[in-house]
């Protein structure tokens, strides 16, 4: 592991129960991530990609049948620590999340000022005060108005609530702050504002990214790498210049074919057929029987190969 | 182009829908503008494309087509018919003519009605008394969809179909009248980019087949262009630019079209490098909308003493109408 690596998930598992068995959620995520970097987990939904944020941030449901895995954050092994542990020293103090939908689950009865200020005092234990000073630090960072600290989620548009909720996850000085979609219920020009927040923070708080999304073209505006994720699994983990350009794994390349396109005069094309129930998901390659370059060795689990540097999980790209 | 083709199927007349703002349950404090003056033509068999943000006015002038909301001044006629005129029966057989397609499929569709009641229901409604007739054609209409094999999706639930599939439910209720003219409010916004293109295929194709007229509503420019022949862009209540499709594309004339189209990204690893251009602040409230042009207080391209002094109107840059004093 380069010492340059923030983030390092290995064979992350995260299965689920239920009534009907066992739901392979997340089953076999790997991916990394250096330091002032971000990177984009794309997939459609159901594919499990936010159940692999909870995952990744230890935020689970009772339900659970299987979580296993490795995950570095700059080399401390997060798994291995009790949850008292965890919770204190990790969650909201290295690794933040801005969850689905944040910018309606502000409480409506608080101040946002006071919301944002709130992971100051319970991890830092500051002072009130305190902490609002950080929070309007915060506030000046995303873009909202100082005097907005005194006003209520209601009387905000569900850009400037979106902004509240990405200062909220950033307020206590994270090194990684996982986003899961957070432009999906927005504008077009209020999400190109957000994404212009985000590009800006990475510069100047030197913080990392994870973005969740179904959305591949504005996924382009933040990401350095991109990973893909089908039926659970990391397909595809590769530059953000190569994948835009040329994705390897055929699922990520007809992803990219089904994106309209302003600029360009393509048609674009749609992937016939469902992804696979995460009941009891095929033994082969997951993907297969959706793939037009399927053959007969697809049957068998694929392995990872590194092809240049692109780590990508097909038969084809094994020599 | 037939004859048939050129006939105004819907023609929107100077139309405003202003709802009224109460203090205290009673006392008169203003009104929320949400479609103020818009004026256009919807031919037979004609796809058109209203692109605007949300508040812009875009639902309540596609709810009033509907004959959901009243016009406050202004009319919509649906050949030769005052849609803001009708009432009671005539306006139940009115909207058999029209078919909608819901933005968020989950929420259209009940949830204890399978797929074979849901489709029923427009027939029964409007009459088709015979069981075995309403059930050919609950299945000639899933076909047409592609929820096929058709025994496999006729006694389902909604919540044991895909997203993909649900709209395709909704769609299939819409058509299922045979209507003149579907309204579809933002029908792909809700699934998946691979589902999104074949759902909008699946319209394109059925609106070809069946030469109806539809209305396509969106904040998505980027599907425009595979859906439309003309594009409407709405901003606070009013409609600011009415062209062709690729003439809106390749030449935005609206400031405001044109950061629209800045807005939005294509897929391109160069995105992450630059920060976007975009126009500062946020839309005006509708109760009390800037003075002269709606979107002078962040057009970059702003005229002084013109711009927030008096309203532009429809003005002709080529083939293309644009309500913008630069194109005087």
């Amino acid at each position: 592991m380069s010492k340059d690596t923030l983030l390092r998930v290995e064979d992350l598992v995260l299965h689920f129960k239920t009534q009907k068995g066992s739901v392979r959620a997340v089953d076999g995520v790997f991916f990394d991530l250096a330091h002032k970097e971000a990177v984009v987990i794309l997939g459609e939904s159901g594919c499990g990609k936010s159940s692999l944020a909870k995952a990744i941030l230890r935020l689970l449901p009772r339900n659970i049948d299987k979580y296993s895995g490795k995950i570095y954050l700059e080399g401390d092994e997060t798994m291995a620590m009790d949850d008292e542990n965890y919770r204190q020293n990790v969650r909201w103090v290295r690794m933040s999340l801005v969850p689905q939908a944040a910018m309606n689950s502000l409480n409506p009865v608080l101040k946002v000022g006071d919301q944002v200020a709130e992971p100051m005092i319970i991890h830092h234990g500051v002072k009130k005060e305190e902490a609002l000073i950080q929070a309007a630090k915060m506030f000046q960072h995303v873009g909202v108005p100082v005097d907005f600290l005194d006003r209520y989620a209601f009387e905000l548009s569900g850009g400037m609530r979106q902004r509240v909720a990405i200062a909220m996850s950033l307020v206590t000085a994270p090194a990684l702050v996982i986003l899961d979609e957070p432009t999906s219920a927005l504008d077009v020009l209020t999400q190109a504002n957000i994404f212009n927040v985000l590009k800006r923070l990475k510069q100047e708080l030197e913080v990392s990214f994870v973005l969740i999304t179904h959305d591949i073209a504005t996924s382009s505006e933040l990401a350095d790498r991109v990973a893909v994720m089908y039926a659970g699994q990391i397909l595809e983990v590769s530059d953000a210049h190569r994948f835009f350009n040329e994705p390897l794994h055929p699922y990520s390349r007809m992803l990219m074919a089904s994106v309209p396109r302003l600029r360009a005069n393509t048609e674009p094309e749609f992937i016939t057929g469902q992804p696979p129930s995460l009941l009891d998901p095929p033994k082969g390659c997951r993907f297969a029987d959706r793939c037009p370059k399927r053959f007969a060795k697809c049957a068998e689990e694929p392995p990872v190969v590194n092809v240049d540097g692109i780590q990508v999980k097909c038969w084809l790209y094994t020599s | 182009m037939t004859d048939k083709q050129r006939d105004v199927l819907l023609s929107i007349q100077d139309l405003h829908v202003w709802f009224e703002l109460r203090r205290f349950g009673f006392g008169h404090a203003g009104y929320v503008k949400a479609v103020d003056g818009v004026t256009f033509d919807l031919h037979f068999g004609e796809t058109i494309a209203i692109v605007g943000e949300s508040g812009c006015g875009k639902s309540s002038l596609m709810k009033t087509i509907l004959g959901l909301n009243k016009p406050t001044k202004g009319k919509v006629i649906f050949e030769n018919l005052d849609v803001g005129a009708l009432s009671g029966e005539a306006l139940r057989q009115y909207r058999a003519h029209i078919g909608y397609v819901q933005q968020d499929p989950f929420g259209a569709l009940a949830p204890f009605m399978n797929v074979q009641q849901i489709l029923e229901e427009p027939l029964l409604i409007n009459g088709v008394k015979d069981a075995a007739e309403r059930e050919r054609r609950v299945r000639k209409v899933m076909e047409e969809v592609k929820l096929t094999p058709v025994d496999d999706f006729l006694h389902k639930f909604p919540h044991m179909l895909s997203g993909g599939q649900q709209q395709r439910v909704v769609i299939a209720r819409a058509i299922i009248l045979e209507p003149k003219l579907v309204v579809a409010d933002e029908p792909v916004s809700m699934l998946d980019a691979s589902v999104r293109v074949e759902i909008l295929k699946l319209l394109r194709g059925l609106q070809e087949k069946y030469h109806m007229a539809v209305i396509y509503i969106t904040h998505d420019l980027s599907t425009v262009r595979y859906f439309s022949e003309r594009v409407f862009v709405m901003y606070a209540g009013n409609v600011v630019e009415k062209a062709p499709v690729n003439s809106i594309v390749h030449n935005p004339k609206h400031p405001y079209t044109a950061a629209l189209m800045d807005a939005t990204s294509d897929p391109d690893a160069n995105n992450a490098l630059t920060m976007r251009e975009l126009p500062p602040g946020e839309p005006p409230s509708l109760v009390n909308p800037p003075p002269g042009c709606r979107f002078h207080p962040r057009c970059p391209k702003r005229i002084e003493n013109l711009c927030e002094v008096e309203e532009p109107y429809d003005l002709q840059a080529d083939d293309h109408l644009v309500s913008c004093w630069l194109y005087k």
